[in-house]
């Protein structure tokens, strides 16, 4: 079973790299589902199928295909040879160095916690049904809240409005 | 059963989760900085998953599902701004969009 999480793991991170330093915008979102993909066997491996199914039906299908339609609407791939520009390697250096610290800190801080035993039972999807409609009801109603703001306000920056500017107003 | 140490798998969300924060830093590309910024979150969401597979609570898969409707709606709401901006900006540079600067 250990030898599946490191497998899944490596690509994971390699995928992600590969997303998140790649030109080609379609190249990366199809990394990136790669990426995902490798997490929810991930969540597999951490008993959680239910949470694997979600990431692969939300993650990886719903919020992947709004990234792709968008892009696919945005003709990226003309702006490809101009990000190169942007994009020169000495741009790396100082995020990457102050992450990797980050990351140096966060290892040091695993290293001194004391070790807990794991109890093995595994939970149940039925365990998080009843959690999620009991102890959380109230966070329930206001994620559904949340849903319907998102649904309006996408609604409303998506419409496009007609120009109402004069004609003498329109050449800057 | 998985017998991975704690301490690797919160190491391989870290990781995940630096890697988004490397690519918010980097790049200036709006659609892979939100790609980056889903990383992140996924990681975080990561972190939940081990922490009720640890603790064996459903509490922690419970919030995994709060954190999905959370990221549907940042998504949907940022790439509806990002077509908004490329529409009044015609570029996806986010150092273009800089009409809040004072000496202009």
């Amino acid at each position: 079973m250990n030898v599946f999480f490191y497998i899944a793991a490596t690509v994971a991170i390699f995928s992600t790299v590969m997303a998140i330093s790649g030109r080609n915008a379609i190249h990366a979102l199809l990394y990136l589902i790669l990426s995902l993909l490798a997490i929810s066997v991930v969540f597999y491996l951490l008993d959680a199928p239910f949470i694997a199914a979600l990431e692969v039906i939300i993650y990886a299908g719903a919020i992947m295909v709004l990234f792709i339609f968008v892009t696919m609407m945005l003709n990226i791939g003309l702006e490809e040879k101009i990000e190169k520009k942007w994009l020169n390697p000495q741009m790396w250096i100082i995020p990457s160095i102050l992450a990797v610290i980050l990351m140096l800190d966060l290892i040091f801080a695993l290293k001194s916690i004391p070790a807990i035993p794991v109890e093995e039972k595994g939970i149940m999807p039925k365990q998080v049904g009843i959690s999620l409609f009991s102890t959380y009801l109230p966070a329930v109603e206001i994620a559904g809240i949340l849903l319907m703001a998102g649904v309006i306000g996408a609604y409303h920056l998506g419409s496009q409005k007609k120009k109402v500017t004069h004609r003498f107003l329109e050449k800057k | 059963m998985l017998s991975v140490p704690i301490e690797t798998q919160i190491m391989f969300a870290g990781i995940l989760f630096f890697l988004g924060l490397v690519g918010v830093l980097v790049r200036r590309n709006l659609v892979f900085m939100l790609m980056s910024i889903e990383v992140m979150f996924n990681s975080a969401g990561l972190v939940f998953i081990i922490a009720a597979r640890h603790w064996n609570q459903p509490d922690g898969q419970v919030m995994f599902i709060f954190i999905l409707a959370v990221t549907a709606v940042e998504v949907a709401i940022g790439l509806a701004l990002i077509l908004q901006i490329y529409h009044h900006y015609k570029t996806l540079d986010v150092d273009a969009i800089n009409k809040l600067k004072d000496n202009k």
